[in-house]
């Protein structure tokens, strides 16, 4: 068969790391080729040298046979290379036709753009892929899944014969990943090459030909799904056995350490974000909060971290009222944070790591006494974490951006974990950070579960959700609808929840 | 490795502003020569000049409001407040401290304090004027601190205009009564008087004040709580928030200090003059925001930051003087110096985490996981 792409000795090199090293690769027309490999291995660097978004320090590429050298993503798409971004980048306020037509408009006498044209090419692609969506729907109504396939539309419209797709299961439920798959095997059959990054193994043996795997820059092996299994390609990516984040004996008390009653918390249009929502977590437990991102989580989180205003309920922390109580009564009472994104709310990246350490705790011991910061306290405890964390870095005193975003993560948990926090809010705790960072993670948590730590786990994560958690809770358009054991649940069965599909058919009935 | 890496942070750290004074001698030099001027009479003039005793006491007199100003527009910067005002609060605090001062009678000490806490009272209320606007109406502080400039500047000129109304229109003893000896604060002439002869120049008392706002700066940023909420609301203010830092109190109590100590940068002027007068000097907010951004906010950086620019303010007058140069040369210099100063702090950042990422990733390679 006739090679789409072929990559040889692809080497690009950033400040301090070596994104691809000699990686070679070979995708032949009309197959769907997975890329699989950790955090940091360096896919979507490859790919973004495929599609000139960046350009490869060494190496050669060839698209249908012909040597390439892209400079730009606009000469990948004349090759007929098209990426769908894991970010969509659509405009929400615009219809589908608009958002897939625009900057490639067609147009007509006197400098208009030709609506009907437009349309007709749109339902043509459509027709030709299996694709269907009505063009005229404004895109902020439609669901993930469907953005998605606007996406690929779009990219299609332009006449892309090969598809990269960036992590495309990693922002849909389940039932979505099912409706995505069978778009893929339609524009398969329809003779598109697809290229995809994933690191859901199970996905990946689902819908691919070929799966390549990246491990620290390198092409590591090509397999064909048929020949390996899920622990097989955990194992080539990582090199070593793959963790699971499974807790084992409930350490659950009866002892309430977060209370939160019917909680109420209004989004900037003042409509309910959060509508009569109540939680109880336990000394010892956790308690994971499961759902589509969007449905209510980070403003429960902010509503018991305390930097979003609550408008009717109650917040209770080891029986003491701390609804109204600022950011730092609650920090200090003992409410530990992991923030869902460690630039925005996490780390002073321009800053030392010592004086990371001392983030959110800095009124109390060591780093504090009275109004005096402790330097030298700060100092140890960071070198503390260090340790025991395995925070790698060269020394305490660079800044927070020189570390890769698993070792920031680390510092982050080790910063939470050892100020020994009574309730700990871990938002996504283990996202964006490899596998054996991950284990670890999951490590602490557990470990300090059974010190009788409670925890509110959000997570995207269902394996992660269902593992680690003692109850998990689903919240769905601000609402809470189920709870749900995890001993019992299965992550389908959970995406059903957390799409509503579940509650529909309960209410119907 | 520690070692040596501290010590190549600590040359980075200079290497970007005694880059920008040497580039700026070089590039001035070519546009006196394209002026017709010749550089090495102009610059041996003005390093002869800066030699002199004297000169050296006028340069620290100039630098020491300077200084204080630099702090003020530092206070701010540390949080990512662009206090713009610092020019409108010293100005409104000077007239007001100068005004008291000229209105009462007491003991040395009460007397020279009254003048300073009216000064950093009212400087401290100018500032939180703009940072109460921005935190309960949403004001940016950059345009509310510029207009509080127009509006102090506006104010003072009817205060003066009304003193004058009352007699004959005269320059001369215009502006506020004059402050009696109790209320001002003594020269420092000993110091200088110990090296020679200082002719006619007198060192500032205020020096004083402005070691102690320096050291007292950096212990609040360095060693106290409250300066690391500050530092790390101006780091990442969602972080800081999430961290427990109250962001609107914050910009508040960072605008009260910034006006605070802003307040202060006139009362070197009072001293020497005794009144307020029309003749007030100007622009020491504008070039304190020079000296700080040339510092780098700190405390040691600003104080060489006002030296600098005293030495060129003294290198404006000999210049004059001699004929060597244009004066104007010494504002081109400046130009020059705070550009390629602010250009190599920012390359010198930028190559800084490049190398700590580099060192980071080795330590990552080095330990296999």
């Amino acid at each position: 068969m006739a090679l789409a792409i072929e990559l040889s000795g692809i080497t690009k090199r950033f400040p301090g790391v070596i994104a691809n090293d000699d990686v070679n690769l070979a995708v032949d027309a009309g197959e769907i080729h997975a890329i699989c490999g950790e955090n940091g291995a360096g896919k979507s660097t490859l790919m973004k040298i495929l599609y000139g978004m960046q350009s490869a320090d060494e190496g050669e590429m060839k698209v249908n046979g012909t040597a390439v050298n892209f400079a730009s993503p606009g000469e990948a798409i004349n090759e007929g290379i098209g990426m769908v971004h894991q970010h969509f980048m659509l405009a929400p306020q615009l219809t589908v036709l608009e958002n897939v037509i625009l900057g490639a408009e067609p147009m007509k006498r006197g400098n208009r753009i030709d609506i009907a044209a437009g349309k007709e090419h749109l339902r043509e692609v459509g027709d030709a892929y299996g694709l269907t969506i009505d063009p005229d729907d404004l895109v902020e109504t439609l669901e993930v899944g469907e953005r998605q396939r606007v996406e690929i539309i779009k990219v299609l419209y332009r006449g892309a014969k090969i598809l990269i797709l960036d992590e495309p299961t990693a922002v849909l439920v389940p039932q979505e990943v099912d409706e995505l798959f069978r778009n893929m095997r339609e524009l398969k059959a329809a003779g598109t090459t697809i290229l995809f990054i994933d690191h859901k193994l199970e996905e990946v043996l689902e819908i691919s030909d070929t799966i390549t795997i990246l491990r620290q820059g390198r092409t590591i092996a090509t397999v064909k799904p048929g020949d390996v299994t899920t622990a097989d390609l955990a194992e080539l990516m990582v090199g070593s056995e793959l963790p699971t984040p499974e807790t084992t004996e409930s350490t659950v008390t009866d002892e309430i350490a977060l209370e939160v009653k019917s909680l109420t918390v209004l989004d900037d249009d003042h409509r309910p974000a959060i509508d009569d929502v109540s939680v109880v977590v336990h000394r010892g437990e956790i308690v994971g909060v499961a759902g589509v991102e969007g449905n209510g989580q980070s403003e429960l989180v902010n509503a018991v971290v305390g930097t979003d205003r609550v408008q009717a309920g109650t917040i209770s922390l080891l029986g003491n009222d701390i609804t109204h109580a600022s950011v730092r009564h609650r920090r200090e009472a003992g409410i530990g944070y992991v923030p869902q994104d460690r630039h925005h709310e996490g780390l002073l990246l321009d800053a030392p790591l010592w004086e990371n350490a001392a983030l959110g705790h800095q009124t109390k011991a060591p780093f504090s006494s009275g109004p005096w910061f402790n330097r030298a306290g700060a100092r140890e405890r960071m070198e503390h974490i260090r340790q025991r964390f395995d925070v790698r870095t060269p020394d305490i005193d660079v800044s927070a951006h020189a570390l890769s975003g698993g070792n920031q993560q680390k510092l982050i948990i080790g910063r939470e974990m050892s100020a020994s926090p009574e309730v700990l809010i871990a938002a996504h705790p283990t996202r964006g950070i490899d596998v054996g960072a991950q284990a670890a993670v999951w490590d602490e948590i557990r470990h300090a579960r059974s010190a009788g730590m409670a925890t509110l786990l959000i997570s995207a994560d269902l394996e992660e959700l269902i593992g680690l958690s003692d109850t998990i809770i689903v919240m769905y358009k601000g609402r809470l609808v189920a709870e749900v054991d995890p001993a019992t649940i299965t992550p389908r069965e959970l995406g059903s929840f957390m799409t509503g599909a579940a509650l529909d058919k309960e209410v119907g009935s | 490795m520690t070692e040596q890496s501290t010590t190549r942070r600590l040359m980075m750290q200079f290497a970007a502003p005694v880059g920008a004074v040497v580039l700026s001698v070089i590039a001035s030099a070519f546009i006196l020569m394209i002026a017709g001027s010749n550089p090495i009479t102009a610059y041996g003039d003005m390093l002869r000049h800066a030699a002199k005793l004297e000169t050296s006491v006028s340069m620290i007199n100039r630098a020491t409001p300077l200084y204080i100003s630099g702090v003020a527009a530092a206070v701010g910067f540390k949080m990512n407040i662009f206090n713009i005002g610092v020019e409108g609060q010293y100005r409104m605090a000077a007239i007001f401290a100068a005004y008291v001062g000229g209105a009462v009678a007491l003991p040395t000490v009460l007397h020279i304090g009254l003048i300073l806490i009216v000064a950093m009272a009212v400087g401290g209320a100018w500032a939180g004027l703009a940072g109460a606007l921005n935190t309960e109406r949403g004001v940016n502080i950059v345009i509310s601190t510029i207009m509080l400039n127009g509006i102090a500047l506006g104010i003072i000129a009817w205060l003066v205009r009304s003193w004058q109304a009352e007699g004959e229109i005269v320059v001369v003893g215009v502006g506020t009564e004059e402050i009696d000896d109790s209320g001002l604060i003594p020269n420092l002439n000993f110091i200088p008087e110990f090296f020679g002869d200082i002719r006619s120049e007198e060192l500032t008392g205020v020096l004083i004040i402005a070691i102690v706002i320096g050291a007292a700066y950096h212990v609040l940023l360095n060693r106290t709580v409250f300066g690391y909420d500050l530092r790390s609301s101006g780091l990442n203010p969602l972080a800081a928030r999430a961290g427990g830092v109250p962001p609107k109190r914050m910009v508040i109590i960072a605008m009260l200090m910034s006006g605070g100590v802003g307040g202060l940068v006139g009362i070197a002027e009072i001293m020497d003059k005794g009144r307020y007068n029309p003749n007030f000097v100007g622009f020491l907010g504008f070039n304190g925001i020079s000296v700080a951004l040339l510092g780098r906010n700190h405390p040691a950086g600003i104080a060489v930051g006002a030296l600098l620019w005293a030495f060129l303010d003294a290198s404006s007058d000999i210049l004059q003087v001699t004929g060597a140069a244009p004066k104007e040369i010494v504002d081109i210099m400046r130009g020059v110096i705070l550009l390629t100063a602010v250009i190599g702090y920012e390359i010198v950042r930028r190559i800084r985490v490049r190398d700590e990422a580099a060192q980071a990733a080795a330590r990552l390679a080095a330990v296999p996981a």
